[in-house]
């Protein structure tokens, strides 16, 4: 752990990246202790801009931009980070098993997975957060149900890649159970690339959660930026600032953490640094 | 070559079957079905006309049954209803999906060439100011929500500087003909071009960049070198060729990813293609047409992805199709 953090250090965007990460998260738990509005409340008079009476102006409403902002941190958040762990648990499933029997289960679980990368998952999405009607929960899981693939043909590959190696072998040897093979044996030795694809799967999450409510499909009891984004794209000719805003946390929320998921990847398989 | 064509054609069999049930799965898990639709339309159906609705549409029998209807009904490129124009789905996709691949064939192939010489340029120097320049873009463009980007570009070139058209594909008002037509359609084409491309030059840029590297450190590389071929020549004929195959392959895969954002670049341009269609069908909650979307667009990338196949033994003649 320790040498974990002297190579993440190393990377100093990472370790900006990481910076924001937790500047957000802070924004999110302590911001609507601090500015405590409700984001759907009008506050005064619409379209003012921002630098005024209120910090970010208000939208087309008269609803604080700010508080949006606030509350809509934990959902983007949440929605990215649940989304992509559990696309993850999914796609370690069906990796590992795949990886690890090979054969049948295997042809046929990487023919699923195949298929599931080549439709188009945001189109995927779409139909089943309408088919559900949108909520935190159905969009969380429409996310996942489209994100998975990618593990999957990772994990198969790291499982195939240590299946015949001599501690698997003596493993098997002792009459270890597949179960114990596969979760306490193969699985820690393949998790390093894991962790760091599924970092990187929050910040395409929250960026598929906010075309989802672009077009409609948010939670309608939760604010997200996504949203905002919307409603304030009938002013884009007389307020830019108000899509600008909203816009702009979710580039910095994605750019940071994509820069964090690359110092983990680095500081994770250092001998993958030089490609 | 064609024996190759036939059998991938055949192998699109399984692939287009799955994407028929697992259309047929959503269908099953929404709630409500097409007789209850219609019913909740006309506003007063009794329960014997939601009866004899089901009847007509094979909603009362039993699901194996339901399916096959289902896929029968594929076959003949029937996909139903469309509530709310009023169409046939198959109709109302096929009068917009021309509108779609004219957006999305040349972001496509912009991105691909920009993408593709941008690469070589930055794995000749690495390190240098392209070299970061791209990395930097490509930080960038990959965090940016496409249709954010598409409405800061209209705020930009539309409203400020009143360069461009914001809206649609053509303009009504002065209903131009001929060659003024397709002008005036390019013109309009700009901004959603632009946007959809972005991305994608970042994607390219960095794959042609780590496939070319990879590529200068082949023995058939060093042996150009000494035969004395110029350092330009080595870049460009032998090691961009080599180092296309990558790029070909996530062209093909990735043209799934690039109709999903074409979705939120029509609603942001107000482009009258399929994206606009699903928009539409969101506000009116109409499945039928919602369902009938995704398969035609999965249809598209699976043919995109056989092009991307074929395009395979073009650049890389060792690649034999048996």
């Amino acid at each position: 752990m320790r040498e974990f953090w002297r190579r993440y250090r190393m990377n100093r965007a990472a370790v900006g990246g990481l910076v924001v990460v937790v500047l957000i998260a802070a924004l999110a738990v302590v911001g609507p202790f601090v500015h405590d509005v409700d984001p759907f409340e009008m506050m005064g008079r619409p379209y003012s801009p921002p630098f005024g009476e209120f910090l970010l102006g208000t939208d087309v409403s008269g609803r604080d931009i700010l508080a949006g902002i606030i509350r809509g941190a934990p959902v983007s958040l949440l929605i990215g980070v649940v989304a992509s762990l559990a696309a993850t648990l999914i796609g370690v499933a069906l990796g590992a098993v795949a990886g690890y029997y090979g054969g049948f289960i295997d042809d046929a679980l990487m023919r699923t997975t195949e298929f599931f990368l080549t439709i188009p998952s945001f189109i995927l999405a779409v139909v089943i957060v309408a088919i559900f009607s949108p909520t935190v929960v159905t969009i969380t899981a429409a996310i996942a149900a489209v994100s998975w693939p990618s593990v999957a043909r990772l994990v198969r590959g790291e499982f195939i890649a240590q299946r015949e190696r001599e501690y698997v072998q003596a493993s098997r040897a002792i009459g270890m159970p597949d179960w114990e093979i596969i979760l306490l044996q193969i699985l820690p030795n393949a998790l390093a690339p894991v962790i760091v694809v599924s970092t990187l799967m929050v910040a395409t999450a929250i960026l598929t959660e906010s075309g989802l409510s672009f077009l409609g499909l948010g939670d309608p009891n939760h604010v997200s930026w996504g949203y905002m984004i919307g409603v304030a794209r009938t002013a884009l000719r007389v307020a830019w600032w108000m899509t600008a805003i909203p816009g702009l946390m979710i580039v910095i929320a994605v750019i940071a953490i994509n820069l964090a998921g690359e110092g983990l990847n680095d500081a994770l398989n250092p001998k993958l640094r030089e490609r | 070559m064609l024996r190759f064509v036939i059998r991938r054609l055949l192998q699109l069999v399984p692939v287009l079957l799955a994407i028929a049930t697992l259309n047929f799965f959503l269908l099953q898990i929404a709630p409500g079905d097409a007789a209850d639709i219609i019913a909740g339309q006309s506003g007063h159906a009794t329960p014997e006309f939601v009866a004899a609705l089901r009847a007509e549409f094979g909603l009362d029998q039993p699901m194996w049954k339901q399916y096959l209807l289902y896929l029968g009904k594929l076959v003949t490129l029937d996909l139903g209803y469309s509530f709310q124009y009023q169409l046939p789905v198959a109709s109302l996709i096929a009068d917009r999906l021309p509108s779609t691949l004219l957006l999305m064939v040349p972001s496509l192939a912009i991105a691909i060439g920009l993408g593709v010489a941008l690469g070589v340029v930055a794995s000749r120097r690495r390190g240098g100011w392209v070299d970061g320049l791209v990395s930097i873009g490509a930080l960038v463009v990959y965090a940016t929500p496409v249709f954010w980007l598409g409405l800061m570009l209209i705020v930009l070139f539309s409203i400020q500087l009143g360069w461009l058209p914001s809206s649609g594909m053509v303009d009504v008002r002065a209903n131009p003909a001929g060659l003024a037509y397709a002008l005036d359609v390019a013109r309009h084409l700009v901004l959603p071009v632009v946007t959809m491309a972005l991305f994608y030059i970042a994607i390219y840029t960095r794959l042609m960049r780590a496939s070319m590297l990879e590529v200068y450190s082949l023995d058939f590389i060093t042996t150009a070198r000494a035969k004395g071929v110029p350092e330009g020549g080595i870049a460009w004929r032998h090691a961009a060729r080599n180092a296309l195959l990558p790029v070909v392959t996530l062209a093909g895969l990735q043209f799934g990813h690039l109709l999903g954002g074409s979705v939120l670049v029509e609603t942001v341009f107000g482009w009258p293609g399929l994206g606009r269609l699903v928009f539409d069908s969101l506000q009116q909650r109409d499945l039928n047409l919602l369902l009938g979307i995704l398969f035609v667009s999965s249809i598209v990338v699976v043919v995109a992805n056989l092009l991307a196949d074929l395009t395979y033994g073009v650049l890389d003649p060792r690649i034999v199709h048996k």
